[in-house]
């Protein structure tokens, strides 16, 4: 019942289910780190941090580098934006239906007080 | 002053919308039940497609099926009710993506001073059944149709 809009979701959304890694990427925007400064900044073994970015890499959102032995985390391609575009897009599509269903609910207590 | 609609990403397999009504849960639970009524706003007005037929057995095991005409193309969505708690709880399936695509949503009508909390909840079955039905962009064959009311989504008012 609920399927047809689900066309544009694309598959970066689970990268970014996860707190830690939206945390991640909003430090990237403020500027490039290595797993080493990330895991510090949340708290987190280095293994750990490496998992959250290799979710983040292999959805596009992020890209490492490594130089040296230090590997340098920044934001990649794919935009954040591209996602909050989708969740904006299916807020209008619901906010529609509903201010539909919100004259039909005032109809229906208009009825109700006339009875 | 129209009240807000907000989404929310709960996890990787969920995703949440809520909304306040200004009319009790019995009235709001109506519109959800009544074809008569779901029929007239579940397609918003904007939209250029029409819901062709609506048929809801509205009981647990009931099923449900819901028909849409775009151009000359139709498509049906169906699924059954797992759970039916009058103005209060509606939980149903989503089968038309197929038995490993089901999507179970569950709708709550919750009392708040007078006027209702809607709530409506998406449970994917997976992460990967999800990033499959979203890499494949349809899973009813008929991706045509999919891009077409892509963009209709995303002309829908602001």
């Amino acid at each position: 019942m609920v399927q047809y809009w689900r066309a544009p979701l694309d598959t970066s959304f689970a990268a970014l289910s996860d707190s830690t890694r939206r945390g991640v990427l909003l430090q990237l925007g403020r500027a490039d780190a290595s797993i080493t400064d990330l895991a510090e900044k949340f708290q987190m073994t280095l293994t750990g941090m490496r998992k959250h970015v290799g979710v983040l890499e292999r959805a596009g959102l992020v890209t490492t580098e490594k130089v040296g032995r230090v590997r340098t985390c920044r934001l990649g391609p794919r935009r954040l934006e591209d996602e909050t575009a989708w969740v904006e897009r299916y807020r209008q599509l619901w906010a529609a239906r509903f201010d539909a269903l919100d004259e039909i609910i005032q109809e229906l207590k208009r009825k109700e007080r006339v009875n | 002053m129209k009240n807000p609609t907000r989404v929310e990403r709960k996890s990787e397999r969920e995703l949440v919308v809520s909304r306040i009504f200004d009319g009790s849960p019995r009235l709001v639970f109506d519109a959800w039940t009544r074809p008569e009524l779901f029929k007239r706003w579940w397609v918003p007005k904007s939209a250029p497609i029409s819901l062709l037929s609506c048929e809801m057995d509205v009981r647990a095991g009931g099923t449900y099926r819901l028909k849409f005409g775009f151009d000359s193309q139709t498509m049906e969505f169906f699924g059954k009710y797992l759970e039916v708690t009058p103005c209060s709880r509606l939980v149903w399936t989503n089968d038309e993506g197929g038995e490993d695509a089901a999507v179970i949503t569950t709708v709550t009508f919750e009392e708040r001073d007078g006027k209702t909390l809607l709530t409506m909840h998406d449970l994917h079955p997976s992460k990967e059944a999800l990033d499959a039905a979203i890499a494949s962009g349809s899973t009813d064959g008929t991706p045509e149709s999919w891009d077409q009311l892509d963009e209709l989504v995303a002309s829908l008012p602001q």
